[in-house]
């Protein structure tokens, strides 16, 4: 897998001698420090070493050394988004959170869980699910990604829509920053306004703030098993899949998944899912069948909801990206794609959710028609208020800022990012404005 | 203040625009919490987003500290002047900017009301979901200041899950947007920082808000129990169900007597109050309403009422609303506190509340965000009578700790502001609070947007580790890009 933009190749001097390499060992016992190998480079440019620090301590010391050495650290958790984000101006360190991955605790009665940073998303959810409750959310290959690596990307899921994104799920963090101190903010209440809200900051962060080593979630019961429903209906037009949308959404319908699935062969899907008591899902499903009376009906199978991650496990080269518009303005940022797609030879496939994020999967462009291509999208999107993040990009298509325009707060950014990162040691140039 | 300064301060906003005469900056001394008390040298009331750059470039020039306020309704000190500074009022800047009911996005000015914006879509069938109990007249730039909340963020979140963007003047008076009005914009997520800062980092000139579609149904339910405990343990069996209903409150039998004297609704008299309130598809809500009555019948309640009408669900919520003021009726004096536990601590933390109640002789009136654990516990006295104020706030702060012991937080939703900000050292270590502040230095690293609130002690923003040194290919990174 290729990752946004080609490595320049930054960090392949030896700012760390061996002597510092010691040290490090000493902190973190020898046996989990590793020489790094070519599955540990992060878009293209190759670490030197890989540490697992044991618990938050080890992991703070490491970083406070990293810090102090002059050594530029990658965080990690499951590695399944490592790409994402610009390549790293320089990279000796990988820091994995592998061995931080215990359930610290379930209040299930209060509808709680802190975990640390390293837990895997699927069995966090299956430890959960014995009390019939999970996180809200339904990110990317929940059995690879973790607690940490979920918030530090933001990847939320089709659950996103009723439930809030994982910033609205977050309640409390802890984050070690680059100078070894553990700081944490927010609680293991719901409530709780007490001081600057860091579990927020630090969702989407990229972790070039600190690394956070646990978080605590509100947590949402599970639905009745067999109480959910899909329905699936297949609109004539990219416009009348985005009406249906805006019907869904403005109507008194409770649905917790709500997307359209659009492709350059194939006629428009949208989707939607309810869950509840019996008797309150089958009324929804006939009042949904109402509203979309003028649309067939094309199933009823919760598979769809795999879509976005199916953008992914197709062969072939190709471009991923993340879109952000009104919702009203799906359909338009899909005609967006029809035509970039049509100039550079390219297939494409959308999956947009009823909030206005959308994935889109642009596949076989010709390498020199691509980067130019989603330079336009990107900036056809900006005009409307909108977003593009490229997640992925084939190799030679040439390099490609992977998050657009951060916009006039971009100096604020930079502000934040000096007080918690002075050094520059947290993942380097890969976030915003080479933050 | 300078002369010449008050002069340049009246040339911006106008003299309709400030307000310099003792009399008048009275009403200005302090906001909803009127035990602190500072007067400021001058309060301006700017009409533009320009208007309030072009004063806080002054503050900024001449290091004056400065304070934004809203309606003034805070609990927690938070609008509250400090010595020597000036006072923003954005009063006059409540314009509806932009009404866009199909992406559910609405923009307002700082001094729209609450209330006002779900006036603004009711008719198209929206709401605007943050309701705190003073939604009648609060401001939503203070809601965005405090990050407030109410009884349906059990369900519906607070006011930061309904903030998509926001306009701040930083206070060195340049104008920047945080977020935007589509989701996920690229960057740190500033607005989430920014809401419930308590006009620490700035003053907002213009918030996009989400706003939501109203339920097909709302149902409310009032039960009464002979203890806290009876109602407790249905709240617990309510979550247990799996439910999370848009509200559950409850009250004991002294804000009981003191809504009852207030507003008369009709609230049955017993140990215990529930208010629980179910909204969603007619079916879905029908079906869950007859669990939650199965379960406060099985925990022993004396008294079941569903409202039958909207009219009957205004008198259920009116007492439960009104609870705060109509203490008023049965003690001279009282605070409100805003402790948040884990609502399964909650009968171990009444019986502890009973216990310094009594044992200090102040009574205390507990009304509760069941479902979320938000306490408000209104400590009742009489300022004539010497020592009892002391005395009170002593009780208030004990039951904050009892908060912290009990892993929860010193405040919910009121904001930690100039009441608690002693406080803070006891929830948070000391790096955590030195962590917080790094946020404060890179937003207002001479410390003049509120200062002296919210932290126990200031932090000079100059004390930093080392210069950050941005690697030449990010520099030109930057370069290519902008």
């Amino acid at each position: 897998m290729a990752s946004a933009g080609s490595s320049s190749g930054g960090g392949a001097e030896a700012t760390v001698t061996g002597i510092a390499w010691d040290e490090l060992r000493a902190i973190v016992v020898a046996e989990h420090v590793r020489a790094a190998g070519s599955r540990d480079a992060v878009a293209g440019v190759a670490p030197q070493m890989v540490a697992e620090p044991a618990d938050e301590t080890q992991l703070a010391a490491t970083l406070r050394w990293a810090n102090d050495v002059g050594a530029a650290v990658v965080p990690r958790g499951g590695g399944s988004k490592t790409g994402w984000g610009n390549p790293p101006s320089r990279v000796d360190l990988i820091l994995s959170t592998a061995r931080l991955n215990a359930i610290v605790e379930h209040a299930w009665a209060d509808l709680t869980v802190v975990v640390q940073a390293g837990a895997r998303v699927g069995e966090v959810q299956r430890e959960l699910a014995k009390h019939g409750q999970h996180i809200a959310v339904d990110p990317l290959w929940p059995e690879r990604a973790t607690i940490g690596g979920i918030l530090s990307t933001n990847d939320s899921g089709t659950l996103r829509l009723r439930f809030g994104a994982l910033r609205d799920l977050i309640i409390g963090v802890t984050l070690a920053l680059p100078d070894g101190t553990l700081a944490r903010s927010g609680g293991k209440v719901v409530k709780n306004v007490a001081g600057y809200d860091l579990p927020k900051l630090a969702t989407g962060a990229l972790g070039t703030l600190g690394v956070i080593t646990q978080a605590a979630f509100r947590l949402h019961p599970l639905p009745a098993a067999g109480n959910g429903k899909t329905l699936t209906f297949r609109a004539g037009s990219v416009e009348e899949a985005n009406r249906l949308i805006m019907e869904f959404q403005s109507s008194a319908l409770a649905h917790t998944g709500l997307e359209a699935r659009m492709r350059h062969d194939a006629q428009a899907e949208v989707d939607i899912r309810f869950e509840g008591t019996a008797a309150g899902v089958e009324a929804q499903c006939s009042m949904a069948r109402k509203i979309a009376a003028t649309a067939v009906e094309a199933g009823n199978s919760a598979e769809v909801w795999q879509a976005r991650e199916d953008l992914w496990t197709q062969a072939g080269a190709a471009a991923l990206m993340k879109f952000s518009v009104l919702p009203t303005r799906i359909a338009a940022a899909c005609e967006a794609v029809r035509r970039t797609a049509d100039k550079a030879g390219a297939k494409w496939r959308i999956v947009a959710q009823g909030t206005g994020l959308g994935w889109l999967r642009l596949e076989g462009a010709r390498p020199e028609e691509t980067r130019g291509g989603v330079m336009a999208l990107r900036a056809e999107f900006e005009r409307e208020a909108g977003s593009l993040f490229v997640a992925q990009i084939p190799a030679g298509s040439g390099a490609i800022d992977a998050w657009g325009s951060p916009g006039d707060a971009f100096p604020l950014m930079l502000r934040v990012k000096q007080q918690f990162d002075p050094r520059g040691t947290l993942n380097p140039g890969r976030f915003v404005g080479g933050i | 203040m300078d002369a010449r300064i008050l002069q340049e301060f009246r040339s911006i906003t106008g003299e309709r625009g400030m307000i310099t005469s003792a009399e008048q900056l009275h009403t200005y001394e302090c906001d909803g919490l009127t035990n602190f008390r500072v007067m400021p040298e001058a309060v301006l009331l700017p009409e533009t987003a320009e208007q309030v750059q072009a004063i806080v470039r002054v503050c900024h020039r001449e290091r004056i500290p400065f304070v934004a306020r809203g309606s003034g309704t805070g609990l927690s000190g938070g609008a509250l002047p400090v010595e020597n500074g000036i006072v923003i009022s954005t009063a006059r800047m409540n314009r509806i900017v932009e009404v866009d009911v199909p992406n559910a996005r609405v923009v307002v000015e700082p001094g729209v009301i609450n209330l006002d914006v779900t006036g603004r879509v009711a008719q198209q069938g929206f709401f605007y979901a943050p309701d705190p109990s003073s939604q009648s007249v609060c401001s939503i730039g203070g809601n965005v200041a405090e990050n407030s909340g109410g009884a349906h963020c059990l369900k519906y979140g607070f006011t930061t899950t309904h903030v998509l963007g926001i306009e701040v003047v930083l206070p060195d008076g340049s104008l920047v947007h945080l977020g935007g009005k589509t989701l996920d914009a690229p960057g740190y997520d500033l607005p989430g920082v920014f809401v419930g800062s308590e006009g620490t980092l700035g003053v907002t000139t213009k918030v996009i808000l989400r706003i939501v579609k109203r339920p097909e149904c709302i149902q409310t339910l009032l039960a009464a129990f002979g203890t806290t405990g009876e109602a407790g343990a249905a709240v617990s069996g309510i979550i247990a169900a799996g439910m999370v209903p848009a509200a559950i409150e409850m009250m004991d039998n002294l804000s009981i007597q003191a809504a009852e004297a207030a507003v008369h609704a009709h609230y049955p008299d017993c140990g215990g109050l529930l208010l629980v309130e179910l909204d969603g598809p007619t079916a879905e809500v029908d079906a869950l309403m007859e669990k939650v009555n199965e379960i406060c019948n099985g925990c022993g309640a004396t008294e079941i009422r569903v409202a039958q009408s909207e009219a009957e669900r205004a008198v259920f919520w009116k007492g439960r609303k009104a609870a705060f003021a109509a203490v008023g009726r049965i003690s001279p004096n009282y605070i409100v506190q805003d402790g948040v536990i884990p609502r399964t601590a909650l009968g171990r933390v009444m019986t502890e509340i009973e216990r310094l109640s009594a044992a200090a002789g102040i009574k205390v009136a507990n009304v509760f965000h069941a479902g979320d654990g938000n306490l408000h516990p209104l400590v009742l006295y009489d300022r004539r009578i010497a020592g009892q104020e002391h005395a009170a706030e002593e009780l208030a702060m004990r039951i904050l700790e009892l908060c912290i012991e009990a892993g929860g937080s010193i405040t919910g939703e009121h904001g930690v502001g100039e009441e608690k900000k002693l406080m803070m050292g006891k929830m948070y270590s000391e790096p955590d609070l030195e962590t917080m502040q790094l946020v404060r230095c890179a937003f207002d690293p001479l410390q003049l947007s509120n200062p002296s609130k919210v932290f126990p002690r200031p932090r000079l923003c100059g004390e930093k580790p080392g210069k950050y040194e941005p690697h030449p290919l990010e520099i030109a990174g930057i370069a290519e890009r902008f």
